[in-house]
């Protein structure tokens, strides 16, 4: 029987959580890595049992695991992150040159054919390949070295490279974005890049329109449609119907257009997820409510998603790594929060349960569909 | 002292013991001089998946949060290349890697 598999990154260690198609019963195990934050595991779309997780802390720094058996057990593999040539600066908070400085892994992006093969997103902003199961990682240097590099900024989380979509339809197209420059598209698996950002407008930039410094939260993409992209910028949800050539805003009747994660359901293409978030200054729902909203417009309508959340006295947060969706029939949306709870809804989000309440704060979440 | 046979104990931070499956003490023996940086050579040979959790990979500078004890001194700041106490070389005292008190 089917089933899934869901990844949970926490700031004190990973949790793996199993079910079978009905999503009604779940085995819980961890914590993995006790102790450690988990920033993002994942699973190899060409090798359910290959995953891959970023451990880090302050003390020890960065370390990559990796798993060949679905999460049962793990091995630690190659962590030297260590960008490629002079390493250069970026802006700092007040505006002066601030020396690259490898922090640790916020997402970690398995090929779509290639187990072996995975991408890493880092913080200062930089994107690095590995093509031996995590052993060696190397840097893909012309991203960071792009010519606005320079003139990046940190958001307030540091300057995090936390997205990376791999499109299916053309190997070697990849998109990225950076916290605070924005988003980014290669044609040529990741050699030479160019921002994707015009139609954006950030009202906390010096030219609200710039090319770059945007605070780009998070890009999501459906897979048979990879020319649309979906964006939770820190405010305002935006859409661009041509591979991120331009952007234009969906936010329409959402209570607030603040958040971090951005999702599309498995097979409609123009039904689309976020979690609203009162403002950057309070990073909590609004109202207390704890609201999934969801388009099936492919933005601008939206409808609140309440049934199993709740509903008063709520003030987490959903971070930008944290859902995901699953690929069976009745599509599966999963989020965690920042208060421990990781909801599941196996109905596309019409009603949702909490498969577990009380875990550290959820970092991120990803979601395996297993046949 | 240009050579050196005996067993060297380093005791580890519950995390890398964890990291590196052990348990208790490790002994490492330690080619040449005794030094800090012979130790964390002779310790990440063993142990390879500690590299880069105590020292940068690059550089071998020692990560912020990482102290290093014995016989009582904090030897952290100390050059890498100089002599660990004798106690330490003969086996007698173990070398310490800490975790620096900190929240969190």
């Amino acid at each position: 029987m089917s089933g899934v598999r869901v990844l949970v990154g926490t700031r004190k260690g990973a949790f793996v959580l199993r079910s079978d198609g009905k999503r009604d019963q779940w085995d819980v195990s961890g914590p993995h890595f006790p102790g450690w934050e988990i920033y993002h595991l994942k699973g190899s779309p060409a090798d359910q049992d290959r995953l891959y997780a970023s451990q880090s802390n302050g003390w020890f720094g960065q370390l990559i695991q990796r798993s060949d058996d679905g999460g049962a057990s793990w091995e630690a593999v190659g962590n030297d992150f260590s960008y490629q040539g002079e390493a250069g600066t970026h802006q700092w908070y007040d505006g002066t040159p601030h020396p690259w400085e490898f922090a640790r892994v916020w997402h970690l992006e398995p090929s779509l054919d290639d187990p072996d093969t995975v991408y890493a997103g880092v913080e200062d902003a930089g994107l690095f390949r590995s093509a031996d199961g995590g052993k060696h990682w190397e840097e893909l240097p012309g991203l960071r070295g792009h010519e606005s590099g320079p003139s990046w900024q940190p958001g307030a989380g540091g300057m995090c490279l936390h997205t990376i979509i791999l499109d299916p339809s053309s190997p070697g197209r990849i998109f990225t974005a950076i916290s605070a420059a924005g988003a980014f598209r290669s044609d040529d698996g990741g050699q030479t890049w160019r921002p994707v950002n015009q139609g954006l407008r950030s009202e906390g930039i010096p030219d609200p329109a710039a090319e770059v410094g945007h605070c780009v939260h998070r890009l999501a993409m459906h897979p048979s449609r990879p020319s649309v992209l979906y964006m939770q910028k820190h405010w305002d949800v935006m859409r661009s119907d041509d591979a991120g050539e331009s952007w234009h805003e969906v936010s329409g009747d959402l209570p607030t257009d603040f958040g971090f994660p951005i999702d599309v359901h498995a097979h409609e293409p123009e039904t689309v997820y976020v979690v609203p978030i009162t403002s950057d200054s309070h990073h909590f729902p609004p109202e207390g409510k704890l609201r999934v909203y969801r388009s099936r417009t492919g933005g601008d309508e939206w409808e609140p998603l309440t049934k199993g959340l709740p509903q008063e006295h709520c003030y987490v947060n959903v971070l930008r790594d944290a859902m995901a969706v699953d690929s069976l029939d009745s599509c599966g949306v999963y989020f965690g929060t920042t208060g421990g709870q990781v909801y599941a809804s196996p109905d596309a989000g019409d009603s949702w349960v909490p498969i577990v309440r009380d875990l550290p704060a959820v970092l991120s979440v990803e979601v395996q569909t297993l046949p | 002292m240009t050579g050196h046979a005996d067993v060297i104990r380093v005791v580890l931070p519950a995390h890398l013991r964890t990291l590196a499956r052990v348990q208790g003490e490790v002994e490492l023996q330690v080619p040449g001089r005794v030094t800090q940086c012979a130790v964390l050579d002779a310790l990440e040979a063993r142990y390879p998946m500690l590299r880069g959790t105590i020292r940068d990979q690059r550089t071998g500078k020692r990560r912020a949060f990482i102290r290093f004890f014995a016989c009582e001194e904090d030897l952290s700041h100390e050059q890498p290349d100089v002599p660990l106490p004798e106690a330490v070389a003969a086996g007698a005292e173990p070398y310490l890697i800490v975790g620096a008190m900190a929240g969190g």
